[in-house]
């Protein structure tokens, strides 16, 4: 059962391990077709932002405007003041085509995922936070476990702390839905039909700038969420999110 | 056990069949709504039926944003120089009296118009928003004849399914689907904030399409040709925006 790869050498012939289910196929298939598509709207989305690193706020801007903040790099237009000496390669046509073909793909698997959340009772069960882990005692606890980097506890390999469901809700809830829907608002044909998307937003300049900042937060829960996974044991969490299997050692009794 | 693999293989086989029939049903019903872009082919050709068939059934009829006067630039920017054609480079020498804008194709009575002809039709303002396509942008206030009247002038035939423009400027040429073609938006754009279209911004004649992204806005226009078939046009991809790696439509 208990794959011997993740058992050190000196290990009893039965392993002090229990296998038990903890991704379930839908959660591990939207997981790794939603990283494919995050890879690829990141690379994308900075290769399309080199065109103009400029960002301005309102409704228009451009290199006569003064920019509410530059990004200290290269653009790949020579019409853009940068202070580098070179221009960049043009890649905007084929990253905008792959921009927009993973945007598709990612909330097509992330309508898929949250209306399978809803009715398997994964949100309830997996993400919504217990009443009783909603006390500042236990973001005290949670928050100086972290800051401690202890180890999880062995029953924190097939469930999420307080912390960690409130950051995957917050991502979930908040900035997927905050980016796509900045995304849609610098869109000249979206914004003729839906024009208070953008004016809610502050208008198209600003939609873009606040598209770039929410991208900026998911880089840096992406980042920390890989860091925990290293932290946590790398191998056991990338299995238990492959196989579906979490490999945990039995408490001792 | 062999029941049961067995009753998954017809559930998967009937699963699959009409996941087909599903995808061949939808096809059908997409080309004949015209939801395909003439660049479908290729590996990004998924995202982009997806997004133009999305576009064209939520904004066949709507309208592009217009500002009040206070929100015009005060500083557009005029992307690219002037055009070094020998034969634009003449019409400017004769500040464009001799410029004209042919129209041919699927039309009954072809034509061609000179710049007086169009500034004596009925003409529109609008302040509109002009984004280009690497993230700046601009308002404006744009006047001319909307394109719906020269179409209406040359009586184009009940098969025709885009409108395909060209620019003095060699390799550059575009094309509009029929929604975007009709719509009261789509100018055949010769003034610019009370004046004349300086020549910076495609001026004397440049079509503004507001509703997608600056590029589509071709500067210079001299021929529009009605058709049913893009095909027949450079590489068949629809303009010449895809052949340099750009997507045909840009409404986003």
């Amino acid at each position: 059962m208990a794959d011997s790869a993740c058992v050190p050498s000196y290990a009893p012939a039965v392993p002090a391990t229990a296998v038990t289910a903890r991704h379930s196929a839908l959660v591990r298939v939207t997981h790794w077709i939603t990283t494919l598509c995050f890879i690829a709207l990141l690379v994308t989305g900075a290769e399309i932002v080199t065109s103009h690193p400029r960002f301005y706020w309102g409704e228009a801007g451009n290199v006569l405007t003064p920019p509410l903040f530059k990004l200290p790099i290269p653009a790949s237009r020579s019409s853009v003041p940068t202070g580098y000496g070179y221009v960049l390669r043009d890649q905007n046509g084929w990253s905008r085509y792959l921009h927009f073909q993973a945007a598709w793909v990612a909330v097509l698997t992330g309508l898929l995922y949250t209306i399978s959340i809803l009715f398997t009772g994964h949100l309830r069960k997996g993400l919504l936070p217990a009443q009783s882990d909603l006390s500042w005692r236990a973001f005290a606890t949670s928050i100086a476990n972290h800051l401690r980097f202890k180890r999880p506890s062995a029953a924190e390999a097939w469930s999420y702390n307080v912390l960690q469901r409130l950051s995957y809700l917050f991502v979930i809830f908040v900035l997927f839905p905050l980016v796509i829907w900045t995304g849609l608002a610098m869109s000249p044909a979206i914004a003729s039909a839906f024009p208070s998307a953008v004016t809610v937003l502050g208008g198209q300049q600003s939609a873009r700038t606040i598209h770039f900042f929410v991208s900026v937060f998911l880089v840096l829960f992406l980042l920390v969420h890989v860091l925990m996974i290293c932290l946590a044991g790398f191998s056991r969490r990338m299995r238990a999110m492959i196989t579906g299997r979490a490999v945990t050692p039995m408490e001792r009794t | 056990m062999n029941n049961i693999s067995r009753r998954k293989l017809i559930t998967a086989g009937l699963a699959a069949t009409a996941g087909a029939s599903g995808l061949a049903v939808a096809g059908g019903m997409a080309r004949r709504y015209g939801l395909i872009p003439p660049d479908h082919g290729g590996i990004y050709g998924v995202g982009e039926t997806l997004t133009y068939a999305a576009q064209r059934i939520l904004t066949r009829h709507s309208l592009a944003r217009e500002f009040p006067r206070s929100e015009i630039s005060k500083t557009p920017f005029a992307n690219g120089a002037a055009p070094k054609e020998e034969a634009f480079l003449r019409l400017q020498h004769g500040a464009f009296a001799d410029w004209r804008l042919g129209v041919d194709g699927m039309v009954a009575r072809p034509a061609s118009f000179s710049l007086a002809d169009l500034k004596s039709y009925p003409s529109r303002s609008q302040i509109t928003h002009l984004a280009c396509e690497e993230g700046w942008s601009y308002i404006a206030e744009w006047t001319g004849a909307p394109l719906s009247h020269i179409l209406h002038k040359v009586g184009i035939l009940p098969q025709a399914r885009y409108v395909v423009y060209f620019s003095i400027e060699r390799d550059w040429w575009d094309s509009l689907d029929m929604a975007d073609a009709w719509h009261p938006q789509t100018l055949v754009t010769y003034g610019m904030n009370g004046g004349e279209l300086p020549v910076g911004h495609g001026g004397p004649l440049r079509l503004r399409v507001p509703r997608q992204l600056g590029y589509k806005s071709v500067k210079y226009i001299t021929r529009l040709t009605v058709t049913d078939d893009l095909k027949r046009f450079g590489q068949g991809l629809g303009s010449a925006a895809p052949e340099g790696g750009y997507a045909w439509y840009a409404g986003i």
